[in-house]
């Protein structure tokens, strides 16, 4: 097995070893987008109106959670210094560590979506729509997430630290997938939302690692 | 495979302080450096220099000709307090992992744990393991995956009188072999080493 295959692998075992931290994150997601009927007034007509951008901005917050241990834990145990001794470039690991994230949190998270959405109203025709967003931006929230995990490193209250950094950066992607679900809703042509999702979620695979590599070096230095 | 490690004229500075000036070293196959100093005086941030993991404020670290990136890539081993062991895992799942990390192989790593008597404990998880137990397991990178510079911060330190021993046969099998070795140490290493003091 190659290297980044074994972290890859070690990082998903890890994720759902914590007590089964996504499940707690689905937990939360849950708990989030029951309040929000509480707060808004039950009236299905306004609720269905929300349904999908309320789902979407749960999810973003959902994603938040299991983030402030991605590096953390690492550079606290030494396994981060190991990890620079090695031919894989740390860019590399980095992106398998958020690769792992996305796969331990990011899916099921996914797959929580389209019901969060139901029960709040959205129509099930939403569904597929919701999943794929959802999947897509949890790539984009876990590659631009890793990026405030690895800036906050060492600083006290680090997982608030990186909730600061991380929102900006959820901006992008909470407006496109929320615009294209909501164009889809109302019959409108929601591809460009989707496609800009996209290209958030690639350049954030593409350019986030560089970053978090560099603060990673920063923090052990 | 290095054969060389030369610190020339290197000085480190941390958190607005210089911890050591003007350190010179010339370390050649086969041989050890004991680096000894009080609590603080920046033995721990040295081996991390070494390592690529902390700046230099000045001076230079050869690698005996190798690019410095490609040096640290595949010929420095370091073993320090913190030993990179997630406790949640079994010490068979760390110990593969961070052999294949490091570039040794399957029939290495089972070596290894037969050479450091880990065996009975490979199915356990790291947090049952006792503090000796826990660096024999970080050790046993050091044969899993063969590394010519080993950096060790006190490697001694949670060992009991019988695997002191064994560590030193150890590390002078590697000097045998052509390896290299500095240490952090405040007991004397069982080994011919030459005493470097930091911040004297």
């Amino acid at each position: 097995m190659s290297r980044l295959g074994a972290l890859l692998r070690r990082e998903i075992v890890l994720a759902w070893g914590r007590g089964g931290g996504p499940l707690v994150s689905v937990g939360f997601y849950a708990g989030v987008a029951t309040l929000l009927p509480l707060a808004t007034g039950p009236e299905p007509a306004r609720l269905a109106a929300i349904a999908p951008g309320a789902a979407w901005v749960a999810l973003a917050l959902a994603s938040l959670l299991s983030l402030d241990r991605l590096f953390e834990r690492d550079f606290e145990d030494g396994a981060l210094d190991l990890l620079t001794l090695s031919p894989v470039p740390l860019e590399l690991a980095c992106a398998a560590k958020c690769l792992g994230q996305w796969i331990a949190t990011g899916a099921p998270l996914a797959l929580a979506a389209p019901l969060a959405a139901i029960g709040l109203g959205a129509k099930p025709d939403l569904a597929p729509l919701i999943f794929v967003c959802a999947l897509l931006g949890g790539l984009a929230f876990a590659f631009t997430g890793g990026i405030g995990a690895a800036l906050s490193l060492g600083a006290r209250r680090g997982g608030l630290l990186t909730a600061v950094i991380v929102l900006p950066l959820f901006v992008a992607p909470v407006i496109f997938g929320g615009g294209a679900l909501d164009s889809f809703a109302n019959g409108l042509p929601w591809r460009p939302g989707f496609a800009l999702l996209g290209a958030y979620a690639a350049s954030a695979v593409a350019l986030g690692p560089l970053a978090m590599a560099a603060a990673c070096r920063n923090a052990l230095s | 495979m290095i054969t060389k490690l030369k610190l020339e004229d290197l000085a480190v500075r941390r958190g607005g302080r210089m911890l050591f000036e003007g350190l010179s070293l010339d370390l050649a196959a086969g041989e050890a450096a004991a680096l000894v100093g009080r609590n603080g005086a920046g033995k721990t941030s040295l081996l991390r220099a070494i390592a690529g993991l902390v700046g230099l404020e000045s001076g230079t670290i050869g690698f005996g000709g190798a690019e410095a990136a490609a040096a640290r890539a595949d010929h420095v081993h370091f073993v320090g307090h913190l030993d990179g062991l997630k406790t949640a895992r079994t010490a068979r799942e760390e110990l593969d992992f961070w052999t294949l990390w490091l570039g040794g192989t399957e029939a290495a790593a089972r070596e290894a744990a037969q050479a450091l008597e880990l065996v009975p404990l490979l199915d356990l998880e790291v947090r049952r393991l006792s503090a000796g137990q826990r660096r024999r397991l970080a050790m046993s990178r050091l044969l899993a995956a063969p590394r010519a510079l080993w950096l060790l911060d006190e490697p001694m330190s949670p060992l009991d009188s019988t695997w002191r021993e064994r560590f030193g046969a150890m590390m002078a099998a590697h000097l045998a072999g052509g390896g290299m070795i500095v240490a952090a140490v405040h007991d004397p290493l069982p080994i011919p080493a030459r005493i470097l003091e930091i911040g004297a």
